[in-house]
């Protein structure tokens, strides 16, 4: 039997095994559900501190030092990546050294020895300006943008160094035969192309940022955390704040999840095909003749 | 030299000399003492096997390759180096990018900047390099893409043009720099047979204005109407230079000749 291609039917691949995996996780979900529900939770406490005080300035500290230290983080990272590759032995080893030293260390130990450097330098001076106590200049929030900000430094150059040498070689010998220097046909021409490598997973280390930061709870510093601490250690509604800060949490990685997106798609503009968003996903399975 | 007459103060020291010039990829040599002159206003064109070095040999005078021994010249000073009461000085990265601000080169590949269009491609080293006004520097662009025929395309991305329209805006953006000598490696190979044409007609008008020239081709065609003297390299050696009118019609060489016969 023949028919014309304007009657014929196409019947897409049909996916039960999703229909089933569906099923098992709203399940296991409802289950999660009851279990939490039937704990020993006062969700109403949960709810009732989101917008304490206390809270939102926890919150404005967490998003304040999570941009700073992601800018330091970048600015050290580029830098150390141009070092590494240098021709000059001494930049190249000293950047390696940074690197090695930051990545091999925990975060929370930086975080600590920043925030007491008095036990190493009791003083502070500048030849010509003046000298001050340790104490008085490592503020936690100082402490805190040091501790995490040159950590972010050393990972964010091995990023800043696969974006780098993404960039084809012919470029760097286009600039070169023009007569750019090196530093400048690293600014103009390889970084500029090496961003499309590099914002990806830039956006992935600030959302770790905006949760690492709660780590400078431990250096008295005003985050999220210590707002949350601070509060539970009144009322001793230890779960229902954690909740409270979690859903912060989440909320300020989903908001910035969104405009990561965005920053993406600008600048992966023209080079890739742009996949269609969650939306006309879900219109166009409902499509009739999909399901 | 067709057009060499009002140049012939300047063709007293050629603009690029080489004598014994040498080249090692670890235990490989690719150069293996190469001697060879090019005048002013002269069209060189070298051709060969691949591997037979003229690409090294291409890049060595722009010092996009360092020259392991033997003496490179242009314009009378060593590539590389500053002499100094009869000794060398290595030239620091700097000096060697301000030495090759007055060699153009063109490459296989194009070697655009992607995230530029046409028009940035073209303004971005006279701006940046010699500190020409940005108008300025923007109306001289205008005026080499009309030449090389792409007066359409100033705000076109790389990526919107063919092969022959991109390798048309690398030969304008290397001429923006007001070069005295232009290097060309293969600069039609990696184009698609009907759009060759196209950029030979830009690099014959460029030879027939006096322009010095040395191009690493397979193109003839080419070699016998523009070039001014042909050179046969064959693994890492110059085995013969004359007239390519000459050469290609009657190779002395017993190399030239097998390889002649496989191209033409």
């Amino acid at each position: 039997m023949t028919t014309s291609p304007e009657t014929v039917v196409a019947v897409p691949v049909r996916h039960y095994g999703r229909w089933v995996g569906a099923a098992l996780v709203l399940l296991t979900l409802g289950a999660l559900v009851v279990a939490f529900a039937g704990a020993d939770i006062d969700y109403q406490v949960t709810g009732e501190f989101l917008f304490a005080p206390t809270m939102l300035t926890g919150m404005l500290n967490t998003v304040v030092i999570s941009v700073l230290a992601q800018a330091l983080g970048v600015a050290l990272g580029v830098l150390a990546a141009v070092m590494r590759r240098s021709g000059n032995p001494v930049t190249r080893y000293v950047a390696a050294l940074y690197i090695w030293f930051f990545r091999g260390t925990p975060v929370l130990v930086q975080l600590l020895v920043w925030y007491n450097l008095s036990y190493v330098f009791p003083t502070l001076s500048l030849p010509g300006f003046g000298t001050w106590q340790t104490n008085d200049v490592m503020t936690p929030f100082l402490a805190a943008l040091l501790g995490l900000g040159i950590n972010e430094g050393a990972y964010m150059a091995e990023i800043v160094r696969a974006g780098i040498g993404s960039v084809d070689d012919g470029q760097t010998e286009a600039a070169h035969a023009l007569g750019m220097s090196p530093r400048l046909t690293m600014r103009r021409i390889v970084l500029p192309q090496a961003m499309r490598v590099i914002v990806p997973p830039t956006g992935n280390e600030f959302i770790n940022m905006l949760k690492t930061s709660s780590l400078a709870y431990a250096i008295q510093y005003h985050e999220l955390l210590q707002s949350t601490i601070t509060i539970y250690s009144n009322n001793l509604a230890i779960i229902e704040l954690l909740f409270t800060a979690s859903l912060w949490y989440l909320f300020l990685t989903s908001v910035f999840s969104v405009v990561q997106h965005h920053v993406e798609r600008r600048f992966s503009r023209g080079t890739l095909a742009a996949s269609p968003g969650l939306l006309s996903r879900v219109r166009s399975n409902l499509r009739m003749g999909r399901l | 030299m067709a057009d060499g007459d009002e140049q012939a103060t300047q063709s007293a020291t050629p603009v690029v000399r080489a004598e014994g010039v040498r080249k090692s990829y670890g235990h490989h040599e690719v150069l293996k003492g190469i001697d060879l002159e090019v005048g002013a206003g002269e069209v060189l064109c070298l051709v060969g096997p691949s591997g037979s070095g003229k690409s090294t040999f291409l890049r060595c005078i722009n010092h996009l390759e360092r020259v392991d021994g033997g003496f490179l010249r242009v314009d009378g000073q060593l590539v590389g180096y500053r002499e100094k009461h009869g000794k060398l000085y290595e030239l620091r990265e700097k000096e060697v990018a301000q030495r090759r601000r007055g060699i153009g080169m063109v490459f296989q590949r194009f070697n655009l900047f992607p995230h530029m269009t046409a028009q940035q491609n073209v303004v971005e080293a006279p701006v940046r390099v010699l500190g020409e006004p940005v108008a300025q520097a923007r109306e001289r662009a205008r005026a080499l893409l009309d030449r090389v025929g792409l007066a359409d395309k100033y705000d076109a991305y790389p990526r919107e043009l063919s092969g022959g329209q991109q390798q048309r805006v690398a030969i304008a953006r290397a001429l923006a720099m007001r070069p005295r000598l232009m290097l060309f490696d293969e600069p039609t190979s990696a184009l698609d047979p009907e759009l060759v044409g196209e950029v030979l007609d830009v690099m014959k008008s460029l030879a027939r204005e006096g322009m010095t020239m040395i191009v690493v081709t397979h193109e003839m065609g080419f070699a016998r109407e523009v070039g001014d003297t042909l050179v046969f390299m064959d693994d890492g050696m110059v085995v013969e230079v004359g007239s390519p009118a000459e050469v290609l019609s009657n190779p002395q060489h017993a190399r030239t000749q097998s390889f002649l016969s496989k191209v033409l």
